[in-house]
């Protein structure tokens, strides 16, 4: 009979080899899927995990893999604070749009004048937006004890609602002869965030999301904050016992969280996509949710997370246009990837054991 | 006549623990026989041995006259042993009958069973509709399904696991007709309990365990509930010398201390009143679940209430939590080691700093020195001889007596003017428990004020000045524990006490200096 034991401490090297197995897992099992749909699977494996870096066109692909792991690293940091302390923000892809929406209507208001400061009070605005979006859920849940994933989430519904409404309305481009959308910020230069280094992708996000894994890693491993974030996740009672306020808790973890996906909204609003329309979004809050735990909701794991979160999209994309493997099997094959993550993780904190088989009382 | 049910010799050993030393007893045909003793007693090891749940390590049993070794509770229930459990093991989304059905290893056609449970409860005045669902029964009547369950198997022995616990005053009644009348019909009841009255009332022979050894055997109805309560607890109760406690001035005084809010199965607290000096341990006894949860947790500041319901040194701190109260130099120690006391998977290092940080300055402006704070665990593992590989291993991998000497190390390095501990020995090998008792009555040497919530009387008595007895959420004041004979403890446990709370001086004085201190 096959068993699994409880190891007494947690196994570091199991904590560290699951992602690395479960990448070459995701690898053969894809494989065999893609041979299956009558494609190579070597070619597949490597238009996916290769050609984005090292393949002919990798010049453009580059770019695009820091445009996309920015707002996925920046949300899943502030994500992983909360799943951390036990406190689950579903609603980041809401917060994300409310961002988005506040920080392009600070730039907007500002138009046509030139200054340097519109960029940064842009950024504050975005944070502003994604924080107090976020505060709904906290405050509902210290006040009523409501429950925040239900709340979170469907207040990102509230949020597309609220985006397809600024996009007709409010903010639609006056010179647009009505065709819904925002002015491109892109060409308003105090409120673009432009590519800093050309041909890298690196806008101000990925910066931002840098000295988020940065000050996250900081926190959660010197800070009495981080600690009692790490506490109250693993044994409510016990950080209660420590002195942990709860309701300070929720409150901080939800407005962190809210806060950088509401960043990420803004810099994504500003640069790459440049501006407010009705399908802005497009789905970073909740593939974030996946890089905070492809990532093991440690900062520098969601740092290489997001970056492999990010090349299997480009990746993907490639395999899609050049090998026209279904979009299902792309997205398959990435769910794939999460699945062997999570199911290997058992074994860090269990231990298979072969017994005899036997009647135990 | 011979006996129904022989235990001879009887041994069961745990890791660290022998539950059950040597244990013999005999049961007739038509008897009611008590199993009396004190939690942590070895009762419920013994009636699993019967029932074929866990296996002796020696020793034999006869039933009907014949060797009787169940391998497993089915056996049991063939050879006409049936058990009902403290805890129900029923389906709440199913129905009475089928409830049943699924413990039978044969079951008749659902009519035909719905009929028969129908005959059997109204048989023995246990009345079930065997078409309601068990979600909508009421604890009273869903102890009957499990007994109705139990007697559809036509049994000769059955084992009754503190079978009142969860009844009304109502019930009770009619279950001890039912007992009586299975009694008259031949079928013997072998009843766990440790509430005096209701043995006297109802059983025609006891055997009394305590710590897992047969300390006695007599008729109940011949004794006096104080008698029992004397013989359950043990008479030899000897205590160490020492020196007579020069104790000082009030240190924490608790005063119409009553829970606001409780949590589902908690216990309310009921206008709680104490106060303990410096130097000096109060004791407060009683079985688990009368509110030393709730006691510990208003005292430790986890839940706060009324700024004058606790006072540290004359300060009211009763709306204080827990990191405030430290810092004014009150700290306590839970039961719960691993989830409470301790977060499981965090290192000793981290768990010292979980209660630590304040009193042993290991922050600056929220930053954490880690590598004081591993040295202030390596001084717990040192000063109380924590066996383990060192302060990097996670809390859940060190034995229960060793995360026990840790969490109460770590509270007492810190030097506490006040210190709560709840069960500082439960579950904890007897060195261990000899070495933090030690601990326990040095600290209060020192000049702190301790107070020791605990279920084990000969612990509370061997380290207490003062004792008292918590029972549904009231505390009954407080009593010199020198010279306090087993009658007392017994009446004040019993629950008894209620009629002489208001008469002793203290209890007077703290209720005259609650109501001064009222704005």
């Amino acid at each position: 009979m096959i068993a699994l034991e409880k190891r007494p401490t947690p196994s570091t090297f199991w904590t560290w080899a699951t992602p690395v197995l479960a990448v070459l897992l995701t690898m053969i099992a894809g494989g065999l899927m893609f041979a299956l749909l009558g494609k190579n699977p070597f070619l597949a494996i490597k238009t996916i995990f290769y050609d984005p870096i090292l393949g002919e066109f990798a010049f453009y692909y580059r770019g695009q893999l820091l445009v996309k792991a920015g707002p996925l690293i920046l949300i899943a940091v502030g994500l992983a604070m909360g799943f951390r302390a036990g406190i689950w923000n579903i609603g980041a892809e809401g917060q994300y749009i409310m961002g988005a929406i506040c920080g392009a209507a600070v730039g907007l208001a500002f138009y046509p004048t030139e200054s340097w400061l519109i960029f940064p009070l842009m950024v504050i605005a975005g944070a502003a937006g994604g924080l107090v979006w976020a505060m709904i859920p906290a405050i509902l849940k210290v006040r009523f004890n409501t429950n925040e994933i239900l709340v979170s989430l469907l207040l990102v519904y509230v949020a597309e609602q609220l985006l397809a409404a600024m996009a007709l309305g409010p903010l639609r481009n006056p010179e647009a002869s009505g065709f819904p959308g925002s002015r491109n910020l892109q060409q308003y230069p105090s409120a673009a965030n432009l590519e800093l280094i050309p041909g890298t992708g690196a806008h101000w996000g990925v910066v931002a999301a840098l000295v988020a894994v940065i000050f996250a890693y900081i926190l959660l491993s010197r800070h009495l904050t981080g600690f009692h974030i790490r506490l109250a996740g693993q044994s409510p009672r016990a950080a209660r016992f420590g002195g942990v306020n709860p309701t300070a808790l929720v409150v901080f973890c939800m407005g962190l969280s809210g806060a950088l996906a509401g960043m990420a909204g803004l810099f994504e609003v500003a640069g790459p996509a440049g501006q407010i329309s009705i399908d802005f979004n497009s789905g970073y809050g909740f593939t974030a949710i996946i890089v905070a735990f492809l990532g093991r909701l440690h900062p520098i794991g969601i740092l290489l997370a997001g970056l492999l979160m990010a090349l299997t999209y480009i990746g993907g994309e490639a395999a899609q246009a050049t090998l026209q493997i279904p979009a299902a099997a792309i997205q398959a094959f990435q769910g794939m990837l999460l699945f062997f993550l999570l199911g290997l993780d058992v074994f860090a904190n269990y231990r298979i054991r072969l017994t005899k088989r036997e009647g135990v009382a | 006549m011979t006996d129904l049910l022989t235990v001879q010799g009887l041994t069961k050993a745990y890791p660290g623990v022998v539950a059950n030393d040597d244990v013999s007893f005999s049961i007739a045909p038509g008897e009611i026989h008590a199993l009396l003793g004190e939690n942590g007693a070895g009762k419920s090891t013994l009636v699993k041995m019967i029932y074929g749940l866990v296996k002796p390590d020696s020793g034999h049993m006869r039933l009907h006259g014949e060797a009787f070794a169940p391998p497993e509770p089915r056996a049991a229930r063939a050879a006409g042993v049936a058990m009902v459990f403290q805890h129900f093991s029923l389906f709440e989304a199913l129905t009475v009958a089928e409830n049943v059905g699924l413990g039978m290893e044969n079951p008749p056609p659902m009519r035909e069973l719905s009929r028969e449970i129908r005959e059997v409860s109204h048989a023995y005045g246990l009345p079930l509709d065997p078409r309601r669902l068990v979600g909508d029964l009421s604890a009273g009547e869903r102890q009957r399904v499990e007994i109705v369950r139990c007697l559809l198997q036509d049994p000769k022995l059955l084992i009754m696991d503190e079978p009142t616990s969860v009844l009304t005053p109502q019930e009770v009644e009619i279950l001890f007709a039912t007992l009586n009348k299975l009694k008259a019909e031949g079928t013997s009841i072998l009843y766990i309990s440790h509430k005096l009255e209701e043995i006297r009332a109802l059983c025609d022979g006891a055997t009394i365990l305590r710590r897992g050894k047969v300390v006695g055997a007599c008729d109940p109805r011949e004794r006096s509930a104080a008698e029992l309560a004397e013989l359950m607890v043990g008479q030899a109760l000897h205590r160490p010398d020492r020196p007579p406690a020069s104790t000082g001035e009030v240190v924490l005084q608790v005063a119409g201390l009553t829970s606001e809010h409780v949590a589902t199965f908690g216990t309310r607290l009921q206008n709680i009143g104490f106060e303990v000096r410096s130097g000096e341990v109060l004791g407060i006894g009683g079985v688990a679940g009368n509110g030393q949860d709730e006691l510990l947790s208003a005292l430790s500041g986890e839940t706060v209430g009324a700024s004058e319901t606790v006072r540290l040194r004359g300060k009211p701190v009763g709306h204080l939590g827990p990191n405030a109260r430290r810092t004014l130099g009150l700290l306590a120690a839970p039961e719960e080691r691993l989830g409470h006391a301790a977060a499981p998977d965090m290192s000793l290092t981290e768990n010292a700093v979980l209660s630590g940080w304040q009193r042993q300055d290991l922050t600056r402006q929220g930053f954490v020195f880690w590598g004081k704070a591993r040295g202030f665990a390596e001084t717990i593992i040192q000063s109380f001889d924590v066996r383990t590989p060192g302060p990097g291993v996670a809390a859940r991998a060190l034995s229960g007596g060793n995360l026990q000497k840790f969490v109460i190390g770590r509270e007492i390095l810190q030097r506490p003017d006040v210190l709560v501990v709840n069960q500082p020995t439960w579950g904890v090998d007897a060195a261990a428990a000899a070495a933090i008792r030690q601990a326990i009555l040095d600290l209060a040497a020192q000049g702190a004020a301790v107070i020791v919530i605990s279920q084990d009387l000969d612990e509370l008595l061997e380290v207490s000045d003062r004792f008292a007895a918590l029972n549904a959420g009231h505390l009954s004041a407080p009593r010199p524990a020198k010279g306090l004979s087993m009658e007392q403890i017994g009446l004040m446990l019993g629950g008894a006490h209620d009629m002489d709370v208001a008469h002793t001086d203290e209890a007077q004085y703290i209720k005259k200096t609650y109501v001064e201190h009222r704005p």
